[in-house]
Parts: structure tokens; sequence; C-alpha cells
């Protein structure tokens, strides 16, 4: 990098890769150090690399191992299936050999990695997070780095606490002015991808700005920087500010007192200077950002819960034509169909990208003394969260709705431990991706918020939250 | 790692945008062990590859018997995003898939490849769909050539990228982690320094037993 660009101003990214770089190859390489690793139940590839170089864990101090993907969420008929119990067996051996933290099924601090490395202080402002899996971006809404790492990376952190990389180019997305009523983080998120594209910010690293992101609380921040990566960027952040501070404050495993003072002051200083530079630069009027669903089969393919189902047969570009056509014959949709006369079978709420204390508490609003027309599950993202929910009465919530109340973990986001839908069925889902296949072998995901997820519940139908919002707080 | 520098071999047409690393490996083959005997290209595209009653569709082009052995695929843009599955790879790989072609591809996707030996070469809209319409027919064979970042095709030439350092890495099979130690000296005085700057960078309290009762 040349000397000039050091000494000018600097963005929150330029600031956290000079605090991480170690060593400049002339290729244009950077070794970088990793300062949390988290892996889960999918990295055993990576442990059994590093088990057939006969190497060993250089820094299990910065190594957390949780439960996530393969934990069963719903209490079954019989006992838990043998295979998610070998995977959950297998991640325990595994950090029981190289000396790893781990907290397992039933451990009060399970739950999803992205929702209990920031809730236990553990993913902290100004750190590199990595993890083997792509919503790791989550924890760039503290101000850190964070991204998703492939087995063999994931096995060159655990042997090195370090990775190679090369130095992203800078995205900044600025929202800004005041949300509409029943506008969350998540329909900001829906709304970005839609206008950057699924692929918009390949190589980039997103800084989200403006006042409408800084006015979202650290849990809404997540789950926009979580989605990051459905728009091609490997991470998105959000500069620490007060309310960052103040999140991170008493978090079991922060710093404490004067130590905490001291590093937030650090932390702060983090935000980027005024006139930084950016590669690319979006921005958004937060006035245009509506409750929104995903009607195909990226989350690219979002629009406003008042919008009709797009017709391929307007659609010039004929690639884009052919994707709609695909995707209508996948999800079972007409062109021109309104999207809240879709009807649904069944609801989800959960998931790394909205799970948390304030996305129950936000489903719970709207289901309040109704009832849910359909079946559903609703997943807290960790056990913590859960036990939260439970003092607050949003469990009796649920059920009362004729929801199921289940346990944390990844559950239907990932449908990877037995909860899924089966062929034909659409969902209603608070996840993060609408893939074919993604909530079972040819089920129907329609990406959404809580809040609009709960609305689709009591309505049976793709639904306007802000119609049941009326009259009520 | 295996070194690439020039691959000749029929190469497969997939014209669809944004295959995600989903279709490319369904998650429920994911807790299944990858050795010699077993590798993962029994899962690829597997839900795509198949019709509903579990025989293979004929029309997907990976079972066109004039595809057979192809090391190439062709595609649209964004190849590979979604998950950060290094086993979508393993499963490409395995089915003896070294180089994907196409506009662009998932950043964690392109990374795994690398690591892997596979080739994401990145051509410009036009030229994948002009490579598309060429490989169409199937059994149409491609030249790619590393060292100069061109593909040959039916007395046609096109040009590719891909990242300088990661061309470097395929050109000569060097394995990361060989190269990150001869790096040992300068980690250990980096950690020593930033253990002075960041103290509040280590994790602290992780260590604490959990309450009784708790797996």
């Amino acid at each position: 990098m040349p000397a000039c660009v050091r000494d000018g101003p600097r963005s929150l990214f330029d600031k956290l890769w000079q605090g991480h770089v170690i060593a400049e190859r002339e290729d244009g390489a950077s070794l970088v150090w990793v300062d949390r690793h988290y892996v889960q139940e999918g990295s055993f590839h990576g442990f059994a690399k590093v088990r057939q170089r006969g190497e060993r864990v250089l820094r299990p101090d910065l190594t957390v191992a949780i439960a996530d993907h393969y934990v069963p969420t719903r209490a079954g008929d019989g006992g838990i299936d043998a295979e998610l119990l070998r995977m959950m067996r297998q991640l325990q051996a595994n950090a029981q050999e190289f000396g790893i933290v781990h907290y397992g099924m039933g451990h009060p601090r399970q739950g999803i990695v992205h929702v209990v490395g920031p809730e236990l202080g553990m993913t902290l402002p100004g750190l590199l997070v990595v993890e083997g899996d792509s919503h790791t971006s989550t924890h760039g809404a503290l101000g850190a780095w964070a991204f998703g790492v492939g087995a063999s990376e994931v096995a060159h952190v655990l042997m090195t606490q370090t990775l190679w990389q090369k130095r992203p180019r800078r995205m900044r997305i600025s929202v800004d002015g005041p949300l509409g009523p029943g506008v969350t983080a998540k329909d900001v998120a829906l709304t970005v991808i839609a206008r950057v594209g699924a692929d918009g910010a390949m190589g980039h690293v997103i800084e989200y700005a403006g006042s409408a992101v800084r006015g979202l609380s650290m849990e809404g921040r997540m789950t926009l920087c979580n989605m990051s990566i459905e728009c091609g960027a490997r991470c998105g952040m959000v500069a620490p500010d007060a309310t960052t501070v103040e999140y991170v404050r008493g978090r079991p495993c922060a710093p404490q007192g004067e130590d905490f003072e001291r590093a937030a002051a650090q932390w702060l200083a983090l935000a980027g200077d005024a006139d930084a530079e950016f590669e690319r630069e979006v921005f958004i009027d937060a006035a245009d950002i509506v409750p929104s669903v995903t009607w195909g089969t990226t989350p690219e393919d979002a629009l406003p819960i008042t919008a009709t189902v797009p017709d391929p047969a307007r659609e010039r570009d004929g690639t884009k034509a052919a994707h709609i056509r695909d995707a209508l014959d996948y999800m079972g949709l007409s062109a021109g169909m309104r999207l809240s006369d879709i009807p649904i079978d069944y609801v989800f709420i959960g998931s790394c990208t909205n799970a948390r204390i304030e996305d129950l508490r936000a489903a719970a609003a709207v289901l309040a003394s109704r009832r849910s027309r359909v079946p559903g599950l609703v997943s807290p993202g960790s056990d913590r969260v859960r036990r939260q929910a439970e003092q607050e009465g949003l469990d009796r919530i649920f059920v009362q709705a004729g929801l199921q109340w289940g346990a944390s973990g990844c559950s239907m986001c990932a449908a990877m431990n037995g909860d899924i839908l089966r062929a034909g069925m659409r969902c209603a889902s608070t996840t993060n991706r609408n893939f074919k296949g993604r909530q079972g072998l040819g089920a129907r995901t329609h990406l959404m918020s809580p809040a609009m997820a709960a609305a689709a519940a009591v309505a049976g139908r793709l639904a306007d939250v802000r119609e049941l919002q009326k009259g009520r707080s | 790692m295996q070194a690439f520098t020039q691959l000749g071999s029929i190469a497969c047409a997939l014209p669809e945008i944004n295959i995600d690393t989903d279709q490319l490996l369904p998650a429920r083959f994911m807790k299944q062990p990858r050795s010699a005997e077993a590798g993962y290209e029994r899962f690829l595209f597997h839900d795509l590859r198949r019709l509903p009653d579990g025989s293979p569709d004929p029309a997907f082009p990976l079972n066109d018997a004039r595809n057979a052995g192809a090391r190439i695929i062709v595609a649209r843009r964004n190849f590979g995003s979604g998950s950060s599955r290094e086993a979508a790879v393993y499963a490409l790989v395995d089915a003896g898939i070294r180089c994907v072609i196409a506009p662009s591809h998932g950043d964690i996707f392109s990374a795994n490849a690398v690591n892997n030996g596979l080739l994401p070469a990145r051509v410009s809209e036009q030229d994948a769909e002009a490579l598309l319409a060429l490989c169409q027919p199937g059994g149409v064979c491609l030249e790619v050539d590393l060292s100069a970042c061109r593909i040959a095709a039916a007395g046609r030439d096109f040009a590719f990228t891909v990242d300088p350092v990661w061309r470097r890495r395929l050109l000569n099979g060097w394995d990361d982690i060989d190269m990150t130690r001869q790096f040992a000296g300068r980690i250990a005085a980096w950690t020593e320094a930033d253990a002075a700057a960041r103290p509040w960078a280590q994790l602290r309290s992780v260590s604490e037993t959990p309450p009784s009762g708790a797996r």
C-alpha cells in the first residue's frame, strides 16, 4: 500500500485492516491476525486437515466451539436422531482433543454462534472474527471485521491463527431518514439486496452508514450485517458508536471496569474519518423502504409487500426473464398476482438473522391475542434468548397463537437438524436464504421480518404488517 | 495442492445465474465423511440433476452423455454464491471439475476453489454468452491456459481474469500453511506487540465450568 494512503483519511475498514496485517507479500496478499475463531459441527473438515498434518491448534484460547447447525429444535416423539448426535459429539470430541471451550446442546451458553458471540461479549468491536459460515458477517454490526471462510481456511486459522487475505474494495451503503411504520432492519436488508443485486457487492466490504443505520439498535444492525453475503459481500460493518459501547458494556466475556473504558475509547476511534474514500457508494432514502418479502429463489428477488409478482414477459433482459420464469415455476406463482394474495402453509421465526429478543418481541406484539392460521415454529437464537423470552411471557403468546416454541439453533433456516418442510410447502420465514430446496427438497421460502412473518401467520397469506398494527402500539 | 497450468477438456454449459452452493451440494449431505474411496461427486447437483421420482433428468446438461468426462463448467454470473460450504467445491473436484468459467463467482466459493486446485476463471458477460453458445450442443472441448489467461475454443480465443495471488498459487500448487510457516518470526513479534496495544482483545473467562446438568 502506498504511504500516501496510509497517511490520508481512513475508513473504518482501513483501520481494521491496518490493525491486523502482520506481513505483506509482493504479490498483494497480506497475512492477517484472527482474534476470534468460532467453530461448529460443520467444521469437522477443518479439524480433519489439522489431524492429517499432525498439527495442533495454535490458540485454543481464542477458539470457541458452539453447536448450532445440527441441534434439534423441536421436541420429537422419540429420541434424538443418531446422525445429529454423531455430528454434535464429533464437535465435542474435536473441542476436547484440541483444548477448545465447547457449548453443546443443553448448555446455557448454547445457541446460534452469530447470536451467542455478541451476546456474551466474545465478539467485540475492532476484532477480526471468522467462522466456517457465511453469515459470520453478522458480527460486523459491532464494528468488527467478520467474515465466513471455507474448511481449508478454518484449518489454516486453527493451525496458525492467521489468514492470507487480499485487500477488498470498500463500498458504503448509506440509508438516511426515518424508517416508516412497520419497517425493520430486515426490510432495509432486503431493499439493499434488491437494489445492489445478489452479486453486486462482490469483492467489497460494506460499511453501512446514514441516520437510519445509526438509529438501529445493535440487534437491528446485526440483522443488516448478517445479510451482506446475500449481495455478494463477504463482510458488512457499522462503525462503533455509543449504541455499540452500551451494548457491549457488562457482557460476561467483555472487558470490565477500567479495562472496558480504555477499550471503549479505542473502539470509538475506529469510526471512519469524515473524508474517507470508498470505491463505491450507494444511497438509499429510508422513506422508500416498505415492509418487504421475497417472491423468488434468490434474496435479490425482494419487493414491497404492496407489489405484484413480476412478469417475465415484461423483462427485457433475456437472462433475467429466464430466471423469473424458472423461479415462478419453482415457487408455484403466477405473474401479476398480488404478493398479499399468496397463501402460506407454515411460518418459521428464527435463525441468525432474526431470532434475537427484539425479533421475538416484534413477532409477539403482532401475534398477541391472535391465532395463527397455519402451523409454525419459533426457535429462539440462543438459550439465553429463550430464557429471556420466557421471563417476558413471549413463549405463551406464541403457543396461544398456535405456534410451536422450540429450542435454539439454526433449525429450519439451514434445515440440517431434521426440521424441514415437505415438498411444495410454502413458508413465511425470517431467515436469510430462499434458495431452491433450502428449507427442504421442493420447499418454498418467502423471506421477511419477524413482524411480517407474524402478520402472515395471522392472515394465512403474505400480509402487510401495517394493517395489523393499526390500533396497536 | 495439485498445480494448475493447462487444461483441455469437454466443457459443460450450465446457462443459469446464481447457481448457489446449496444447489452444488444440498445441506443434507454435509454430514457425510469424505474419503478417497467415498468422494462427494455423488452429491454434485444432487437435486437439480434428478426428476422428482429420483431418476436422472435427461435435460440436465451434466447428465448428457456428450458431456461425460467434462472437467470444465461454463455458467452465468454469481456461480457458487451463498453458503461457505467448501463441500460444494469437494463435490466439483471429486467429480473431476477443475475449472468454472463465469462472469462472476461467489467470493468464498472462489477462495475455497483455489484451496482445492479449482480455477475460477472470470470472463466478460459477452464472452460467457459466446462460450455458452459454443458449448451448449454438448461434447465441445475447451483449452484453458492459466499462464496466458486464455481460453481457446473452436478456433476462437477468449481472455479470462483471475486474481494474481490466486493465479500464482494455482500455477505453483502452493499450500498456504507451508508459506505461512515461513512467517513464524513475524507472527510472534506481531502478537507480542499486539498484546500490549490491545489487551482487551484476549478472550476473557470462557473456560468457566458449565452449571451442573448442562451437557
